[in-house]
């Protein structure tokens, strides 16, 4: 039985490339004539960089070219141009790029890399987002006020460390002070990385017409086309990004960076082809990684644990450079609640600078971060209130007709039913056995819950398109943007277009790889916006194509279009079905038998733009950021040693209101793969620094993540409340699974241990060091 | 004695053919089966052992060959995933759907299949010692469990041609 | 990536080694031995090690050897930690090696290697502490066994040109009961927080212990306490953390604080389990 449409579990298109090695990522097309960039890094978190000794580097055989900040003065960044590619004069991170030597070969690179020396004065090294914002504070970037911003909507300080502030005015703060019962918490989460099994790579050359090519691992071909031709002042059509398979991206890969480096090298060569590849130490330092957060919350509620007004100060750790932190600070903001009802609240978001490494988008874009801080306030607040934790996140839930932080009115088709996804959440971890399980021989088993909301913060106007093309058989080809990176949706945009041609998902090719010069142009596959935004496109360009089909059909069968239906390859008569014609004899024009032959080739066009996000109002954040959320609820279960400090996984849960589910195996692995990775974030990923603000270690040898045979049984299920404007109603899901799993397994340790973790990863020795003081 | 002092042209036993190929002595055998012999189903993830998207079969035994000298493989087979032809763990994998971005895929894949030449009838705490060699990002390896384990009870057989 | 150039020689008996070693060594050309080859290739690609040339040992058949002679159970230095422990042969040695990086790595590794090599840990050499086995040095001055307890102190102390050709087990201690608890901050592979092996012979534990301090070792005081019938066994367990206060690893993977709270729990632990064994 041939396999049609959504919400049917399909094999993945490109299955068996990925499976026999033959699936080629940027770094996999071997060329002998290519030539290797490699970075020197710095080795100080804060300095003014005195001299650098290119001398024997340049001396080495094979060395083309070595860079420096002398040789550019480029600045990037999506929203603040604050970024130098190579550092100028200082540089403001331990791994920043700091010299770029290129060779004939890697060999060749890497060994005069390795000749290069550099001298630093350090600077005072700004550790943290409170030293960065408390008066007299060093400043990172002294000509902050002077940078260009891109975007109308971000309003950096000047002479201070902070690139950005959102604020939420929502109703009457004084309302705080006569709650009930007012908690307050503090958190504190450090940095952490996105480790895509891929380190990142890209690979640029110019040709003899001028045009410049460039592939790279990226989720965002379109942004680095753009930004590209911005940079280096290029007309846009003669720039070319190339994207094969991606192995990961998480976001990561969304921001621009080895392709300004890989292009400034190939300048340096008279636009010979040159890679540059992150080695697995410079994808964790050198290239963005997850942002910090530090936050303080107020939460004031009645008795009966109805929340009435907030107060939330939250400083977001960008790192040295901007690149997406404001946007981050935004996220945090316009979600700041929770997916509950808080009239009135009054939260301050700033992106701040430190002399960390600079972040850029990670899986759930701030909500793993602001989650936590939520989620165990509202612990605080059950236990504190002695109410039941998934009660009081029951009886707070936004309603239609309630309004979010930034003051959009909820419905079912922008939210979901958070209700029915915390009941069901309830039993599949088995909530009503008991939450605290004492198992004896000082072993206790705890469960912890915690509810997720995540909207899109893009561009207001974020777009999409696809085109649709058919062969001779009648097999149609769908064309389109988004990056193939994990997620599978090249597989869910065929199962649209299959669903809505009715068609045999085999007889649906996609293009597995992004090339801008031939594909139609998709924002960034991001945000678990691609099913939306592309879906979208993709149904607009499917209605086009059956709309010519129709109407040719209709001259031949001399019927009107509107009696006239597709399905299984056909054109039919509704009335009489036996009465048709194959796509084949369509889809390339029709030829009558006596040679005449009228209208074709079809050729389907869709496009999809983001309607009615507004910019937020600066002084109260109000507007609508992103078309609806994406509604879940999430638990942990834990067994704990009260004598080792020490826990274990058991299971972990989550239910979330998906709208429509494509495909049902695709789904259900991406919400484990976050989930997993919620619990690696919780337990044990970290970036460690010394005192001076450098890294201890930045190898998988001491930044570990979940390995086989750690982790818990996971149960996951799904809800479908209608988006209305989604295709096919399907929201957005692909982050999801990682928002609350650090927040449910915080959760979850503080009943455990009776202690109360406010910051992650929570270790053993964390555990041992809150419950004992750290002394033996 | 075998004495490599310079860039040398030697033979290897690849997927059981011999092919020469020319390597300094310092040279990883990672980097010679994607350069030269344009076998990139092996990847670089870390290359420091840590992540074992590099895992290649040594005489059956999976190894990590970014942390192994070409010169040490001569005189050996080795084995790549694109060795294998329609073992029954590749078609494991496609229907358990244990990949997503595939970067890792090449590398389990290889562990799994000398798991199941090596140790048929491996139990659970053998499976977990094997596989914790190899970090998989974007699953939650709960798929990868299942195509292992299904493979080793004996429910996928090869097949001639992907469907 | 190694960013340098050496030079690779594969001598196939003892005789070739050492002469190889010497000759490279009197050139100037700073030669090292290679067993697996794990830690010298990353520290190469990181630019934290340099050398000339190597000498792999993992073709000299002495160095191979898995068999039983004259009462030992002899293991060549160039088995990999993997042959090791499939040939099933000495239980508390595939304890140890099955816990020294995962099992891949495990395919390489050799026992030299793990013995010998720049990793402070050494895991593979407590199994061997606790038998009081004996080593076999091959070096310019020829082929010499030594207990492993006099050459082994923090590390084993070798002179330039030396390395290791077996080491020889009494093989009436290899099926004795034993334990072996490896302590880590999280995941079940990863360097150690503390790791304790363990026999008991005649009624009496015996103790070794890396990851603790920035070496292994063995302490007769130490197992003295272990063993004192007139402590309890916390206060056996806190009496011996007193002891070993000094030294104790403080590093990312763990506080020298909470390792000496892992110390006293893992001490009672063993002292619990071992007591009627």
């Amino acid at each position: 039985m041939p396999k049609t449409g959504v919400g049917v579990t399909v094999i993945r298109k490109g299955a068996y490339s990925k499976v026999t090695g033959e699936a080629k990522y940027s770094d996999d097309f071997v060329l002998p004539s290519i030539l290797t960039a490699k970075i020197v890094t710095s080795t100080q978190a804060h300095a003014r960089i005195k001299k650098i000794d290119l001398s024997k580097a340049l001396a080495q055989t094979g060395v083309k070219a070595i860079l420096t900040g002398k040789d550019h003065s480029l600045l990037c960044g999506p929203i603040i141009k604050d970024r130098p590619p190579l550092a100028k004069e200082k540089v403001r991170y331990y791994g920043e790029p700091v010299a770029l030597v290129v060779a004939n070969s890697e060999y060749q690179a890497a060994h005069a890399a390795s000749l290069i020396k550099v001298e630093y004065e350090a600077l005072p090294a700004v550790l943290s987002p409170s030293e960065a914002i408390a008066p007299g504070a060093t400043l990172l970037h002294e000509n902050l006020g002077d940078y260009q911003i891109a975007v109308l909507d971000n309003y950096p300080k000047a002479k201070t460390n902070i690139c950005g502030h959102i604020k939420i005015r929502k109703g009457d703060i004084g309302v705080l002070e006569d709650c009930d019962v007012v908690i307050e918490g503090h958190f504190s989460l450090p940095q952490s990385d996105h480790v895509a099994m891929e380190p990142r790579t890209a690979r640029a050359k110019i040709d003899a017409d001028e045009n410049v090519f460039i592939k790279t691992s990226s989720q965002s071909p379109f942004e680095v086309k753009k930004m590209i031709a911005e940079l280096f002042a290029l007309d846009p059509g003669k720039v070319i990004v190339e994207v094969p398979f991606v192995g990961g991206g998480f976001g990561g890969k969304s921001a621009v960076q080895l392709e300004t480096l890989a292009l400034m090298a190939s300048k340096a060569v008279g636009g010979a082809e040159v890679r540059i590849t992150n080695s697995r130490e410079n994808d964790f330092v050198s290239s963005p990684c997850r942002m910090g957060l530090e936050a303080t919350i107020k939460l004031g509620a009645t008795k009966e644990g109805l929340l009435k007004a907030a107060q939330m100060t939250y400083l977001v750790d960008t790192g040295a450079y901007s690149d997406i932190g404001p946007r981050l600070a935004k996220a945090v903001a316009v979600d700041c609640s929770g997916p509950y009802y808080i009239e009135n609240i009054f939260c301050d978001s700033l992106c701040v600078y430190t002399n960390h490494p600079y972040v850029t988008a990670f899986r759930s874009f701030s909500h793993e971060s602001s989650t936590f801080c939520i989620e165990r306030m509202m612990d605080k607040l059950a236990h504190k209130l002695k109410i039941e934790p998934a009660e009081l996140r029951r009886r707070n839930s936004l309603m239609p007709g309630f309004t979010s932080p930034t003051q959009v009115r909820i419905t079912n088709s922008n939210f979901g039913d958070l209700l029915s996804c915390i009941d069901r959440v309830k039993e599949l971890i088995g909530w009503n056995e008991g939450i605290y399980i004492d198992a004896g021989n000082d072993v206790v088993r705890a469960k912890g819950i915690a509810c997720l909301w995540k909207t899109s913060n893009s561009p207001p106007d974020a777009h999409s398109s696809a085109f649709i093309t058919f062969n001779q058989d009648g097999s149609v080809n769908l064309n389109c943007g988004c990056v193939e990176c994990g997620p599978g949706m090249k597989t869910t945009a065929a199962q649209i277009l299959s669903e809505k041609l009715q068609m045999d998902i085999k007889r649906v090719n996609v293009n597995m790889d992004v090339n801008t010069k031939y594909n139609p142009e998709h924002w960034k596959t991001v945000a678990s916006m691609t099913t939306y935004m592309l879906g979208n496109a993709v149904l607009q360009a499917a209605e086009d194509a059956i709309r010519q089909l129709k109407s040719l059909a209709a001259v031949i069968i001399k019927c009107h279009p509107e009696d006239l239906e597709i399905g299984e390859e056909r054109v039919y008569l509704k009335q009489d079905p036996t009465i048709f014609l194959p796509f084949a004899e369509l889809v390339h024009g029709h030829r009558y038998p006596n040679g005449n032959s009228i209208e074709g080739p079809v050729l389907g066009r869709g496009s999809f733009i983001m309607s009615n996000i507004d910019l937020l109002d600066k002084e109260t954040g109000k507007g609508k950021s992103g078309p609806a959320w994406t509604v879940g609820a999430q638990a942990v279960e834990i067994e704990f040693d009260k004598k080792e400090y020490t826990y274990r996984f058991l299971k972990a849960a989550t239910v979330i209101d998906a709208g429509k589910v494509i495909n049902p195996k695709i789904a259900e692995g991406l919400v484990k793969g976050g989930m997993c990775m919620g619990l690696g974030l919780g337990s044990r990923e970290h970036f460690t620094y010394d005192q001076e603000g450098r890294f201890e270690d930045t190898s998988l040898r001491s930044y570990k993540v979940m390995h086989f045979g750690q982790t818990p049984q996971y149960l996951v299920s799904f809800v479908e409340t209608p988006q209305i404007d989604a295709p096919y109603h399907a929201r957005g899901i692909g982050e999801h699974g990682i928002i609350g799993i650090p927040a449910a397994l915080a959760n979850a340790l503080s009943l455990a241990a009776q202690v109360e973790f406010d910051q992650f990863p929570i270790t053993p020795e964390l555990i041992w060091q809150l419950k004992t003081g750290g002394g033996v | 004695m075998l004495i490599l002092d310079k860039k040398s042209v030697i033979n290897l036993n690849v997927n059981d053919e011999e092919r020469e190929v020319a390597v300094r002595p310092s040279d990883i055998l990672l980097t010679t089966l994607r350069e030269q012999l344009g076998l990139t189903g092996a990847k670089p993830g870390c290359l420091n052992g840590d992540c074992g998207a590099c895992t290649v079969l040594l005489d059956g035994w999976p190894i990590k060959s970014c942390l192994m000298l070409t010169v040490e493989a001569i005189g050996k087979k080795i084995t790549t995933v694109e060795g294998l032809k329609n073992a029954p763990i590749q078609k494991a994998f496609v229907e358990e759907f244990a990949y997503q971005c595939g970067y890792c895929t090449s590398g389990f894949i290889i562990v799994c299949h000398a798991l199941k030449n090596i140790h048929p009838d491996a139990t659970d705490i053998v499976i977990d010692d094997w596989l914790q060699s190899n970090i998989c990002r974007c699953t939650s390896y709960e798929e990868i469990g299942k195509a292992v384990k299904a493979v080793l009870a004996g429910q996928y057989k090869s097949s001639p041609t992907p469907v | 990536m190694i960013p340098f150039d050496f030079e690779y020689y594969q001598p196939s008996t003892v005789a070739e080694a050492i002469d190889a070693f010497t000759m490279l060594d009197e050139k100037g050309k700073d030669p090292v031995y290679y067993g697996g080859g794990s830690e010298l290739i990353s520290m190469a690609r990181l630019g934290n090690r340099n050398f000339g040339a190597v000498v792999d040992i993992k073709e000299i058949p002495e160095c191979k050897v898995l068999g039983y002679a004259n009462d030992n159970l002899h293991l060549g230095s160039a088995l990999t930690l993997s042959e090791i422990i499939e040939s099933k042969q000495f239980p508390l040695m595939e304890k140890s090696a099955g816990r020294i990086a995962d099992h891949t790595m495990q395919c390489k590794i050799t026992l030299g290697g793990n013995i010998a090599g720049t990793i402070i840990y050494r895991e593979a050499v407590l199994p061997l502490l606790l038998t009081d086995s004996k080593i076999t040095i091959a070096s310019r001055r020829g082929v010499n066994d030594y207990w492993i307890r006099h050459l082994f102190h923090k590390r084993l102390n070798l002179q330039k040109g030396d390395f290791i050709v077996k080491v020889s087990i009494p093989q009436n201690l290899l099926q004795i009961p034993y334990f072996h608890i490896k302590k880590t901050t999280n995941e079940k592979i990863d360097y150690p927080l503390l790791t304790t092996a363990g026999l008991k012979t005649e009624g009496k534990l015996k103790i070794a212990f890396s990851g603790l301090k920035a070496y292994p070792f063995r302490d007769d005081d130490v197992e003295k306490v272990l063993n004192d019938e007139h402590l309890d066994f916390q206060e056996r367990a806190q009496k011996i953390a007193i002891a070993l206060s000094h030294d104790i690893l403080n590093d990312l993977w763990g506080s020298a604080a909470y390792r000496k709270f892992v110390l006293v729990n893992t001490i009672e632990n063993i002292l619990q389990t071992m007591k009627d064994a």
